[in-house]
């Protein structure tokens, strides 16, 4: 019975590492209705800029903030030069430009830091601050970041004009420009809090999975799963869908299908969720017009 | 004096004849000139498995360091080292084109046992040496079939044994769990386990595996946990080994630790996994860790150290791969010291499975470079090492012939 | 162009194809016929997303299960070389309409997601303890090379494992472009890029939308197995590391470069993919994928119409001067 509760927490703190990758996609979703193929990598070079700070002695906090700050900025700026001349461009050009986007980050990742495993520093104390019998102090500290991410993004879509007016340039671009919402702007903020978000989602899964520039290559999938399973534009859901996977990836993996089949498990959701509630289990059902 | 004059020239036609005719005392194969021998190697610059082209890194490296101190024997070595992204289709094709177009004398430290199983047959067929190749799998020790090819580091099923017979002289009533990479590495090392248990096969009582992508190990290690076993031995890469060792401490769980010599450095596993969870770890070893203090004034790794702060600037001192690949490097630098001037594939060869009780630096004491006819198993022997929280204390005897 | 010259460019240019192995050294040849075997596979792929606009990031798979189909039969049940590959193509047909149907139901990013999973899943997949029997596992299959049935020489190179395969190959590429062009000049082309730019129409037309793209899934699953099967018989040897989710995009990058919705493009995609990771191997030794993925994006800025788009444009601008 312990080693079942064992694999539940072991399985909630996973689900947190893969709420918050969810979480950088939901955002870019909800932004510009794509699905960024490049935010992993992205994630991992913006965890990189901060272990560098680290290393050269700068205060773990204070690179944090930065690297925050200079993901933000990095995202916008990617949009702006690499995004924006695909806008109208069909849809496998901007998903080529985003594969083109993950093979750079991963291959610069590599070439200016090296692909030995480094370990990444936590802020937290080594022990629980809560159930330390189940979770470490790391696992609840990011967790508890996870859940303030959460709660920023859902407040900023609901209740701030700003947010208001991101989700109308992504959902009706011509409408929105008619309003006066200046829609490529909105885009590459939309990018900007992705790349923001996918840091600080880097920066607490580090210690855990340590650093290299293929750390988020298998996360990634499940980060996309949890994203699904919640609803891709719902960022409560990507982070009920990140624990929910995570607890049963453990689970199955543990009790029934072997631990050897893990990506295949988070395959078959995915496609599973794709075809039979493609709005996950929190969202709305979109209709399109001929 | 006509008779002179036409024996003198008589003499004088010999002479040209046989210095037109090459009448070079130098036995060469291509890739072997008076100045240069060319090297080929691939390794996975890119992809999932970029952590291993340290080796080939390093191996760079110290042949330049060879080449600015004069070369070997006055020749230079021209290393040719290829990204294959451990994709084998790509290490044939890189392989192929090493042999046949730039027309290397050997190939040398070509990385993964996937990569060397696409060339393995093509190397036998043209007869090109595929030495030392940078594996721990056991199949490349087979001179009766694959005359051309030869392993170099202890393999893997050697490393499973002698954990299996430390296990039995040690905790003959024990119960062992097993947390290995989903690879031929991490099967070698089970297979040599079971083999080296014989009869008490059923002491291994549970057995998990991994991917390379999967973001923790703490299922299985709960799932191992949970088969009450008192030994736990980690056949798992750097980077898990250090979570599996976290893991288990947070467990609460204290069993006799044995982790394979693949993830045992201290500095890249120990450290980042908590030192004092891992007082105590038991590994088998077969050359001196850099970041361990016991080594600190010995001469080769103050030698190791200088090499690297000059040829690898930057890059991470605690990365094991690095000082395996510099010894390999080392090795195949006293092959062709032996092989002299006589630079054809056959004689590498033949030196290769000649070397005689040769003492790398960098081994540990008991520790030998040893080939022969029917032996492609260049390092065979290692002692098994206790983690006492500051260094690896040897203790045992030495495994392995 | 007259009909005369063509027909005669035609046949030189097939003649010269032959007879070009027998110029070259075998590891160029060898290199020829990864280059004709990824052409397939970029076709089949091209079929799919350029004329069916369905984007598959995980054609991949089905390249490893053609391999796989082939070296299975081969080194297990000991059939002949030759007939494992309409066998694969065959096997690879049906899985590919069998996951044609889920994917009717996949727009646009939805479908590339899915199967940019099963890109990344595909390595651990081949590895499953369970049909490790037949896979090899981890270990891979080994095979020997298909031997010449008959040996002479030609310009003092000699009919070698390489140059008969290459002939081989080039015979299967040269019918399945042929077909490829056939079908999708016609009537099936037709219907086929009607659903892509506008499926509700094209279903309010009377085109069964369901059968025409889980036929295409089908067939491009085939021709891009055909091209696994193929490149288990040139390399002699498949392990699951012979997959990795790169491969997926490397196909994906020869369809851009090639140039959607074309034939011929093909070409230039393999030769594309197959050289270019060379090149820049050289460039940079920790970064050839950083050079790839900034062709990448610079064709996807400058040439989205790929080499043929190009190629057309001057023509374009020659005909109009």
């Amino acid at each position: 019975m312990d080693s079942f509760v064992l694999q539940v927490t072991a399985g909630l703190a996973n689900g947190g590492i893969y709420a918050a990758v969810g979480l950088a996609l939901v955002m870019i979703h909800q932004a510009t209705h794509h699905i960024n193929f490049a935010q992993g990598e992205m994630a991992t070079f913006s965890t990189f800029i901060a272990w560098a700070m680290i290393q050269a002695g700068v205060p773990y906090w204070i690179a944090f903030v930065v690297t925050m700050v200079v993901s933000f900025v990095a995202g916008l700026l990617i949009q702006r030069i690499f995004l924006k001349p695909v806008e109208k461009a069909p849809i496998l050009t901007n998903v080529i430009v985003f594969v083109g986007l993950l093979v750079i980050f991963n291959a610069f990742a590599g070439w200016i830091f090296e692909h030995t495993i480094k370990s990444f520093p936590s802020p937290f104390p080594v022990e629980g601050m809560f159930l330390p019998k189940y979770f470490s102090g790391h696992q609840i500290g990011s967790i508890s970041v996870t859940l303030v991410v959460l709660l920023s993004v859902f407040c900023f879509f609901r209740f701030t004009p700003l947010g208001l007016a991101m989700r109308a340039a992504a959902f009706n671009p011509e409408s929105a420009r008619l309003v006066g919402i200046r829609v490529s702007w909105m885009l590459a903020l939309g990018w900007g809090m992705a790349a923001l978000i996918g840091a600080v989602a880097g920066m607490m899964i580090a210690p855990i999975v340590f650093l290299d520039p293929n750390m988020m290559a298998g996360i990634l999938l499940y980060g996309f799963a949890a994203a699904l399973l919640g609803g891709i534009d719902n960022p409560w859901g990507a982070v009920v869908g990140g624990v929910i996977l995570g607890v049963l990836e453990n689970i199955l993996g543990a009790y029934v299908i072997g631990s050897d089949l893990k990506l295949t498990m988070a395959l078959v959701l995915i496609v599973t969720i794709l075809i039979f509630r493609p709005y996950g289990l929190f969202g709305k059902p979109i209709f399109s017009r001929v | 004096m006509k008779k002179i004059n036409h024996i003198k020239a008589l003499v004088a036609v010999v002479a040209l004849a046989s210095a037109s005719f090459g009448l070079n005392a130098q036995p060469y194969d291509p890739g072997a000139t008076d100045k240069e021998i060319k090297i080929g190697n691939t390794n996975p610059y890119s992809g999932a498995f970029s952590a291993y082209g340290s080796y080939g890194k390093a191996q760079a490296a110290y042949f330049k360091k060879i080449n600015d101190e004069g070369g070997i024997n006055g020749r230079k070595i021209n290393f040719i080292s290829t990204d294959d992204g451990f994709s084998p289709p790509k290490t044939l094709e890189n392989a192929r084109k090493l042999v046949e177009q730039e027309k290397v004398l050997f190939f040398f430290a070509t990385l993964g046992t996937a990569p060397n199983t696409a060339i393995h047959k093509y190397m036998n067929q043209k007869k090109v040496p595929q030495l030392f190749v940078q594996t721990g799998a056991s199949k490349w020790g087979d001179p009766k079939n694959y005359p051309w090819t030869m392993g170099w580091q202890p393999n893997y099923i050697s490393e499973g044994k002698v954990f299996a017979q430390a296990i039995l002289d040690n905790q003959p009533k024990g119960k062992i769990a097993l947390l290995y990479q989903n690879d031929d590495s991490g099967k070698d090392l089970l297979l040599g386990l079971e083999q080296g248990l014989g009869a008490r096969k059923d002491m291994l009582v549970a057995r998990e595996t991994y991917e390379g992508t999967d973001p923790t190990v703490d299922s299985q290690i709960v799932k191992l946990k949970a088969s009450g076993a008192d030994i736990f031995i980690h056949g798992s890469g750097p980077k898990f080994a250090a979570q599996s060792m976290k893991k288990i401490a947070e467990l609460g769980w204290k069993p006799t630790q044995y982790v394979w010599q693949v993830s045992s450095s201290i500095g890249a596993v120990l450290t980042p996994a908590g030192i004092d969870n891992t007082v105590g770890l038991i590994t088998s070893a077969f050359s001196k860790d850099p970041s361990d203090p016991q080594w600190k004034n010995d001469k080769a790794i103050l030698e190791y150290e200088a090499w690297f702060k000059k040829y690898l600037p930057g890059a991470d001192p605690t990365d094991s791969f690095y000082i395996q690949g510099y010894m390999n490097a080392q090795t195949i630098e006293q092959v062709l010291k032996q092989a002299g001037n006589n630079l054809t594939r056959e004689n590498i060869m033949k030196q290769a499975a000649s070397i005689n009780d040769f003492r790398l630096p960098l081994l540990l004491p008991g520790v030998n470079v040893q080939t022969s006819a029917t032996d492609f198993y260049p390092i065979e022997r290692m002692q098994l090492a206790r983690f006492d929280g500051k260094a690896w204390v040897l203790f045992g005897k030495t495994y392995g012939d | 162009m007259s009909a005369i010259s063509k027909k005669i460019s035609l046949v030189v240019a097939a003649l010269a194809a032959v007879l070009l192995p027998f110029v070259l050294e075998d590891f160029r040849v060898f290199q020829l016929n990864l280059v004709l075997i990824y052409a397939i596979a970029i076709l089949g792929l091209n079929i799919l997303t350029g004329y069916g606009g369905q984007i598959s990031l995980g054609h991949g798979a089905f390249f490893a299960v053609g391999a796989y189909t082939s070296a299975i039969l081969i080194s297990q049940v000991g059939m002949s070389t030759y007939l494992t590959i309409p066998i694969a193509a065959v096997v690879c047909l049906v899985m590919g309409v069998l996951m044609g149907f889920p994917a009717l139901r996949l727009a646009g990013h939805y479908l590339a997601l899915a199967t940019f999973a099963l890109a990344i899943a595909t390595p651990q997949l081949l590895k499953y303890k369970g049909i490790e029997h037949w896979t090899g596992g981890v270990q891979g299959i080994i095979l020997d090379k298909p031997t010449p049935p008959f040996g002479f020489t030609l310009f003092g190179n000699e009919l070698s494992e390489d140059r008969w395969l290459y002939l081989v190959i080039l015979a299967i590429a040269l019918g399945l472009f042929w077909l490829a062009h056939n079908l999708l000049s016609g009537r099936v082309g037709r219907a086929i890029v009607a659903i892509r730019d506008q499926p509700t129409a094209a279903a309010a037309l009377g085109i069964n939308l369901t059968f025409v793209k889980t036929a295409t899934f089908g067939l491009s699953a085939a021709y891009t197995g055909i091209a696994g099967a193929l490149s288990a018989l040139a390399v002699a040897y498949i392990a699951p590391d012979s997959f990795p989710a790169f491969l997926s995009i490397s196909l994906l990058v020869g369809v851009v470069v090639g140039g959607l919705g074309s034939i011929s493009g093909a070409i230039f995609g393999a030769l594309f993919i197959q050289f270019v990771p060379n090149v820049a191997d050289q460039i940079s030794k920790s970064a050839p994928w950083a050079v790839y993925g900034g062709m990448l994006l610079a064709l996807a800025y400058v040439a989205p119409d790929g080499v043929m788009g190009i190629l057309k444009k001057i023509k374009n601008r020659r005909q109009a001067q």
